[in-house]
């Protein structure tokens, strides 16, 4: 059992069970679906607020996601951490910066691929904002309640994706 | 419902994200999501890891939700999407997605695993979303209100309860994980 437990991969199936069965636990518990990306507009909302309060409570938007640190921010910290216990127990924590498929692909420098990965960021940052979710707010938490936004949302993801990604990568599934 | 002091307790609430979180960024490294060489391989469409954890996600999801909801003990929260916010924040989601090579899930995973990358695109999603604040009010009276779509849910569109839809997203799913079985992906 416990080799089972940190073992360094569990089947996709065994983990989107268990991201299921969380799922029952934050409706139940917190009347919420699961989702990530209002965490990000939180921090950006919590800068915003230690650089001018002012400027915050006069944008529309820090209304109705207001910087403060409750459910929707504390999640991302613990998915940081969750990420962390997994590894380290696992034995498999190793600090990186230019992950293989993209040194192959792009070369192994790690300033430009810490550049991509802000760019990527930003449109990413955007674009979750712009739908209101991201892979796990729309993708998993809003498609299983059946919500129309949330399955156009994800084709649109993936249809946005990998049209992006063949365009970087080559099209190489065909 | 049940569990409302549990619910409307604000510091118990915020400790419960990170409780929550933390099972989550666990699984999500379990499952090897929080690789970029994984979701790349997603987009490229040569590697099903991403769609497989989602699709059974949504099966195990969606069972427990609807049947809870049933039961009066849940309630849904679904909100109108529009073409003007849903598919245009969507494909600029998936640029993101691509170039990015993580999720805002996902990259909070990677960054427990070590990935120093996914730290700078996080900073970059939050740069996002503080663009996405200050032009927020312009976008809403120009673009996030265009082309509202009909219902909130895919059973309200067709006019159905949500079982027969749920049974049918179901059967998909199982059809859909088999095949991929079936050809070795």
């Amino acid at each position: 059992m416990s080799d089972w437990l940190l073992s360094a991969t569990w089947s996709p199936s065994v983990v989107g069970a268990g991201i299921g069965i969380l799922i029952w636990m934050t409706f139940l518990f917190s009347d919420r679906p699961l989702g990530v990306s209002t965490a990000y507009a939180k921090t950006a909302g919590m800068i915003e607020k230690a650089v001018s309060r002012k400027n915050v409570a006069s944008m529309p938007y820090y209304r109705q996601v207001t910087p403060e640190a409750d459910w929707q921010w504390t999640i991302i910290i613990g998915v940081i951490a969750g990420g962390f216990i997994s590894a380290y127990t696992a034995g498999t924590f190793a600090l990186s910066a230019v992950p293989p498929l993209f040194a192959e692909t792009f070369g192994a420098d790690t300033l430009f691929r810490f550049a991509v990965a802000l760019a990527g960021g930003i449109i990413m940052g955007i674009g979750a904002r712009w739908a209101g979710g991201c892979t796990s707010g729309h993708g998993i938490s809003g498609t299983l309640q059946l919500s129309l936004a949330s399955w156009v949302a994800v084709i649109c993801f993936f249809a946005g994706g990998i049209l992006a990604a063949g365009l970087l990568f080559g099209f190489r599934f065909l | 419902m049940p569990f409302e002091g549990i619910r409307q307790n604000k510091s118990l609430q915020a400790l419960l994200g990170l409780v929550f979180g933390t099972v989550f960024g666990f699984l999500l490294q379990k499952g090897g999501v929080t690789l970029y060489d994984v979701i790349i391989g997603q987009l490229l469409l040569t590697d099903f890891t991403v769609v497989k954890v989602m699709l059974s996600a949504i099966l195990v999801g969606m069972v427990g939700v609807h049947a809870m909801k049933a039961a009066g003990l849940v309630r849904l929260h679904v909100r109108a999407g529009s073409v003007g916010s849903t598919v245009i924040g969507g494909l600029i989601f998936g640029v993101g997605f691509a170039v990015l090579g993580y999720c805002p899930g996902t990259a909070a995973g990677a960054l427990g695993s070590g990935a120093l990358d996914a730290a700078v695109g996080m900073a970059g999603i939050v740069i996002g979303a503080g663009i996405f604040a200050r032009l927020y009010p312009v976008l809403e009276r120009s673009v996030l209100n265009r082309g509202k779509f009909p219902a909130e849910t895919i059973p309200q569109l067709l006019g159905v309860s949500p079982m027969p839809v749920a049974c049918a997203v179901a059967i998909m799913i199982l059809v859909i994980l088999a095949l991929f079985a079936t050809m070795g992906l």
